[in-house]
């Protein structure tokens, strides 16, 4: 017998709809399996609250409006641990309160998706504009060592399967997955064609057998959920196998965060996604990811059309950062150009992988980058002569 | 083709650029639809752009303009620079004052007064308006435009609104009423 989700969700198989960016990461949830929602409205990210309030109800699943973000991200780790798939969705301001609780998911394993549709700062900033200033912030934004994963969208079908594969990529390495939108893509429209419900796949939570325990013995262990029959304990401070505190041990806390990091690090190849297009004797690579990526393909192509070779790199994974990828961009070309709705976020990150110069083409105000923006600065640098376009301030 | 709705919040300036971009999608088009406005809910400047295309579009914010459609001065005195030499003008004619002119080929409708003199809802202003520039702009097809605003305007409300198309198509063909 079908579901009540099933069939509420088949009713969009294989449609074609004109939505917003939002939309379309509020279906890819659905259809990732997302069973409760709980969040605080914020530009640009309260059409995903719209959708999920308006759909959860219809397919079992529960919508709760919270009094802050900080309470949204805690609702959504207690769902988690009571079996829930569970996703919040904001914006900077935002995503700058559910910090803490995005260590505490970090260091409980908590799989969980967190949306922040990223938009003008910092603080309130420009509340309506889009912006890609929260790139930084979603690898460091929360203390203590730690690995993440953070994806980032550039078009509106890509929101919906990038967040089906956040609830994946949780689910699979037990870590909260922070979907990287920028309020560019979040609120733009454009032609989104939906899967089969059945055809999608989901990572289902693997749960753990009596006696095995939750938090240690490999390195992404099994859960076990609350109120299933066996005593577990979960705290953000330093705690063994068990689950159980022990905040005095130097062996214990080394053990526990190395594991953390290393669930992720060692995975980084497996996890990491990205768009590659490169030309013979390309001189000049551009690198670009979320909304920007959208006019730096449309310039590397024109730049191509008009006879000059420029490589083209797109991140999909902003972390953990793809350098395999940039390494192989960067053993090829001169120079490397970022355009980044920033003053250089991921520049700075490609710096670590080339010694050839690296050039940061920002744009910050609320406005994306036109093709001809950046491809006049790809005419000004594809001879490889390293002069530069955008120095860092 | 590019095209931008432009405006007071309020107005109707982000559901015509829906519609429009629907329309295209329907029309078998690729089309992007991008929204711009401030954060009041009404009276503060609003914009929506949309770019249609046969092939894949990568360009998020045009930066030239195939078709102006101001519904306010503000909107026009901002965004005229933006537009082609040959490009197309729409104006309010009620609340755009434009001098001695632009030298756009311009078309100019009183939307705002119909609506309210002829349907007795301003609220109807976009959908004459939608019809006048389906009368002038060969950008999307009526058919498309008409079954876009018919499946995304209120229930209960598709007559009036399907009329108000009408109406402001049928002073963009220059036929008499």
């Amino acid at each position: 017998m079908m579901t009540q989700r099933q069939s509420r969700l088949s009713g969009f198989d294989n449609r074609t709809l004109f939505l917003l960016g939002d939309e379309a990461a509020a279906y890819g949830a659905l259809y990732a399996g997302c069973d409760f929602f709980a969040g605080y409205p914020i530009t640009p990210a309260s059409e995903i609250a719209e959708v999920m309030s308006r759909e959860l109800p219809r397919v079992d699943g529960y919508y709760v409006q919270m009094e802050d973000e900080i309470a949204s991200l805690s609702a959504v780790i207690g769902a988690v641990w009571a079996g829930a798939k569970a996703m919040t969705a904001t914006s900077g301001p935002g995503f700058s309160l559910m910090q803490e609780n995005i260590g505490y998911a970090i260091m409980t394993e908590t799989p969980c998706v967190i949306i922040d549709v990223q938009r003008s700062g910092p603080s309130t900033g420009q509340a309506t504009k889009p912006a890609q200033g929260d790139v930084l912030q979603a690898r460091w934004g929360t203390h203590g060592d730690h690995e993440i994963i953070a994806l980032a969208p550039s078009s509106v079908q890509e929101c919906f399967e990038l967040t089906v594969e956040s609830f994946n990529l949780a689910e699979k390495y037990r870590i909260p997955v922070i979907l990287l939108m920028d309020g560019e893509i979040g609120h733009l429209r454009e032609s989104i064609t939906f899967p089969a419900y059945e055809d999608v796949a989901r990572e289902e939570r693997r749960l753990a057998e009596p006696e095995v325990e939750s938090f240690g013995g490999e390195d992404v262990p099994p859960m076990s959920h609350f109120g299933e029959g066996r005593f577990i304990h979960v705290t953000g401070s330093t705690h063994k196998a068990s689950g159980m505190r022990d905040v005095s041990t130097q062996a214990v806390h080394e053990d526990l965060v190395t594991r953390l990091c290393r669930k992720i690090v060692d995975a980084c190849a497996e996890i990491s996604s990205v768009e590659e297009d490169f030309v013979d004797g390309a001189k000049i690579g551009v690198l670009a990811y979320g909304a920007t990526a959208r006019p730096a393909r449309g310039a590397v192509l024109e730049a191509r059309r008009a006879g000059c070779a420029v490589d083209f790199l797109r991140l999909i994974t902003i972390w953990p950062f793809p350098e395999e990828a940039v390494k192989r961009l960067a053993d090829r070309v001169d120079t490397i150009l970022v355009p980044e709705m920033n003053l250089g976020q991921i520049a700075r990150e490609v710096e670590r992988f080339t010694a050839a110069p690296v050039l940061p083409l920002s744009k910050i105000g609320g406005v994306p980058h036109t093709i001809d923006e950046i491809l006049d600065a790809i005419r000004a640098n594809g001879s490889g002569s390293g002069s530069t376009v955008g120095q860092r301030p | 083709m590019n095209i931008r709705f432009s405006g007071f919040g309020g107005q109707g300036i982000v559901l015509s650029g829906y519609i429009f971009g629907v329309a295209a999608v329907f029309d078998g088009k690729q089309a992007l639809q991008t929204q711009s406005y401030g954060s009041e809910s009404r009276g503060g400047g609003c914009r929506s752009d949309v770019i249609i295309s046969e092939d894949e579009i990568f360009e998020l914010a045009p930066p030239r303009l195939d078709v102006l459609v101001a519904l306010s001065q503000a909107a026009y005195d901002a965004y005229l620079p933006a537009l082609r030499e040959d490009g197309t003008l729409i104006l309010e004619d009620d609340l755009v004052d434009t001098g001695n002119g632009s030298g756009h080929r311009t078309f100019r409708i009183k939307a705002t007064d119909i609506a309210h003199k002829k349907f007795g809802r301003k609220i109807m202003a976009n959908m004459v308006m939608l019809g006048f520039i389906c009368a002038i702009v060969e950008a999307v097809s009526r058919e498309g435009l008409e079954r876009a605003i018919l499946d995304n305007v209120p229930k209960g409300t598709e007559e009036m609104n399907q009329q108000a198309f009408e109406e402001g198509y049928r002073i963009g063909k220059g036929e008499p009423g």
